[in-house]
């Protein structure tokens, strides 16, 4: 017997994007909780068996609006080795150098969503502005804040000028300055720690038998990491360190992303002082020869995995993407238990999740039901049929609109 | 006849306070803004406000007393502003006084978290539930210590009246000074009366939308709005009548400036502690003001009746 069922979700302040939370609680406590994904899905891995390679990189790279770069890349390299394309050094250095801005906005936007679900806002104002420093030298180099379109089969569509390269380094030294601003604030602001320190707990075991990958994996000291374990791009020519916590808690996990920050800005120094000569892009052809491939990629928030199955023609066959939420979004659930209601926000966001980029659908067949195909012209009677026999009648909006 | 109905609706009543109100809330939404590297407000963005939610409708859910829901914002606003009468401001006596009216300020000071309680709990939405539930459990955690820092500086006037708590530390100069660390104490209490981070567990919003306010809009919103402004003034000129009652025999304008410079200090402190710490859990909340806020309060208590037995001999 639980007192009170709480909805958090599909719509609450404490989402940025629609998901549902069934909370029970006891007084503050929460007894039980169930995630439910499905409010979000866009039918982009569909759409994309319907258009060419190189419109479905665009696609793609809007399945997330953080981690863009990451899922057109993660793209790419299936494509590329599907189509047997060796890309330059040069751009896969670039490409490198745009995967940890990406990063560092990620993170730093994670860090102050982060503070605003414990009601730190002065927090989320601070590394939001310091944000603008990523995002504007993404602008300088891409031409977008984000979605930044420098990706193309076979390479990279733009080049980082020396003169450019100047600038990322010195946007690079002001966030260094201000990530060990951050990190000296969370290892002394005392509320701050009380929020954040064994909140949502995940065991070793935990992350291994659920298969926690990202920060949430690092933070229980499981040093997973494709950067280092499958590398692609330049990492593989690059030195850096795996961060891994033994926390086990969101503290950890804090304190994981923003040494994250440091390793990269390490990253982002390297791959532009030695960036080698040469060509951005290798010709791709435009039907790529039948066969599958997976490919992997460390996005800000984990293991990004894309399958892409091609049959010979300038269409894929089939596109599988699994986000890295979909994987940490099982703990979420275990983290919850037990704890109060004031730690869910916390919790949830501590996996830094991205619903839309990880929603699906799943139909279950009966065995002797027919499969029913609707138009769209019926389906919209069937909409407003279905909210008019629950008393809410559109049919009149619908004769002023002509739709 | 005329002369009191002005003091009472207009200077320095309803009419003041309200003005007052709106001028303190720009003040600390501009503040705070600007230490955390935002813009900020334009100053009349708290009366613009107001005026918008009053030209809203009013939404009353259908699952709530419509009686209890409309009065509780009245009764909250009516109180706060009552006890304001009771307030010595710039002077050494209030407008309205008699021995006892300090009891009668903080019970006037607390209508409103049973306002909150009540409005929450008959809007019969679970969000306004629990925040009505959290105010009420938080309001057990900081009364205490926040009338015992008061009662401090009352036992040591050895009156319970404020006009002569006032008159007793213009007569004993600098005697006030034993009372800051009551002082430090009413103020951390306050960000929990008026429910400001870190202490803003009835209405955060990440966890429970509202809190109370989930269910309110339109002109009862507003009032409501209202009376967490002129609440965060009443309150600040009750601790400056308290704690820091120096300068009271000063000329008008002088006197009124000083006043203001006391209001703003206190409202700028207020500030800078909601912008430098995140939000409690209720349970880290309960243990801060029981183990520690409530004992330094009764010390404060203790120094003061050690500090009378001296002046007594």
């Amino acid at each position: 017997m639980h007192d009170i069922r709480i909805p958090v979700g599909p719509q609450h302040p404490a989402l940025k994007e629609p998901e549902s939370f069934r909370l029970a609680l006891s007084g503050e406590k929460i007894m039980e909780a169930s995630v439910r994904l499905g409010y979000n899905h866009r039918g982009i891995e569909k759409a994309c068996e319907e258009r060419t390679y190189i419109q479905d990189l665009y696609l793609i790279e809007r399945i997330c609006g953080i981690c863009s770069h990451a899922h057109s890349t993660c793209f790419l390299q299936a494509v590329e080795e599907l189509a047997g394309l060796e890309i330059p050094r040069r751009a896969a250095y670039i490409r490198s150098v745009i995967a940890e801005l990406e990063r560092v906005h990620s993170h730093l936007l994670w860090l102050g969503v982060a503070g605003h679900e414990v009601g730190f806002d002065t927090l989320l104002m601070y590394s939001w502005k310091d944000r603008e420093i990523v995002l504007d030298l993404l602008a300088q180099m891409t031409g977008n804040r984000v979605n930044y379109g420098i990706n193309t089969i076979g390479g990279v569509r733009r080049d980082i000028s020396a003169a450019l390269a100047r600038e990322v380094i010195k946007g690079v030294d002001a966030l260094e300055k201000r990530t060990r601003y951050y990190i000296e604030v969370a290892k002394e602001e005392p509320t701050l720690i009380n929020r954040l320190s064994g909140v949502g707990v995940l065991s070793r075991q935990d992350v291994l038998s659920l298969g926690a990958v990202g920060p949430t994996a690092r933070a229980s000291g499981v040093g997973r990491d494709v950067r280092k374990d499958d590398p692609y791009a330049a990492y593989g020519e690059l030195d850096f360190e795996v961060i891994t916590d033994k926390h086990n808690d969101v503290y950890g996990r804090t304190l994981v992303r923003l040494k994250e920050l440091l390793e990269s800005y390490k990253i982002i120094r390297q791959a532009l002082d030695n960036m080698p000569e040469g060509q951005l892009a290798v010709k791709a052809p435009r039907n790529i020869p039948a066969g599958e491939a997976l490919s992997r990629y460390e996005a800000p928030r984990g293991e990004d995995v894309h399958y892409v199955k091609s049959n010979g023609t300038d269409k894929p066959d089939r596109v599988k993407v699994r986000a890295p939420t979909l994987a940490n979004i099982q703990t979420v659930a275990l983290m919850l238990e037990d704890r109060y209601l004031a730690d869910m926000p916390i919790v949830v966001a501590a996996i830094d999740p991205c619903f839309s980029c990880t929603d699906r659908m799943i139909s279950l067949k009966q065995k002797r039901q027919r499969r029913r195909v609707m138009r769209w012209e019926e389906l919209r009677v069937y909409g407003i049929e279905w909210y008019r026999s629950r008393g809410v009648d559109f049919s009149r909006l619908n004769n002023s609109l002509k739709l | 006849m005329l002369t009191a109905l002005f003091s009472i609706l207009v200077f320095p009543g309803v009419v003041f306070l309200v003005a007052f109100g709106f001028i303190a809330e720009f003040y600390d939404r501009k503040l705070y803004a600007r230490m955390q590297n935002r813009v900020g407000p334009p100053w009349f963005q708290p009366w613009a406000d107001f005026i918008k939610l009053a030209g809203k409708e009013s939404i009353i859910p259908e699952e709530a007393n419509p009686g209890v829901f409309k009065f509780m914002p009245v009764l909250a606003f009516a109180s706060v502003a009552s006890a304001f009468l009771y307030i010595p401001l710039w002077r050494e006596q209030a407008l309205l006084s008699f021995n006892g009216d300090i009891i009668v300020v903080v019970y006037f000071l607390t209508i409103p978290t049973l306002a909150f309680f009540l409005g929450g709990w008959y809007s019969r939405s679970i969000y306004s539930t629990l925040g009505a539930m959290r105010s009420l459990t938080q309001l057990f955690a900081y009364e205490i210590p926040l009338l015992a820092s008061i009662l401090a500086a009352a036992l040591l006037a050895n009156t319970w009246s404020l006009g002569e708590i006032t008159v007793f530390y213009s007569r004993h100069p600098w005697l006030w000074v034993i009372n800051l660390p009551g002082f430090a104490i009413a103020i951390i209490t306050l960000l929990g009366k008026l429910q400001k981070v870190p202490f803003d567990i009835p209405e955060a919003e990440t966890e429970i939308v509202a809190g109370t306010l989930t269910e309110y809009g339109g002109k009862l919103l507003g009032l409501f709005r209202l009376m967490m402004d002129v609440e965060m003034v009443v309150c600040a000129a009750l601790l400056s009548a308290v704690f820091l009652p120096f300068g009271l025999s000063l000329a008008a304008p002088l006197g009124f400036v000083l006043f203001l410079f006391k209001i703003f200090a206190i409202i700028s402190v207020l500030s800078l502690l909601r912008t430098v710490f995140a939000r409690m859990r209720l349970d880290q909340m309960i243990n801060f003001c029981w183990k520690l806020l409530a004992p330094c309060a009764l010390v404060q208590v203790l120094i003061d009746l050690i500090v009378k037995g001296v002046i007594a001999r």
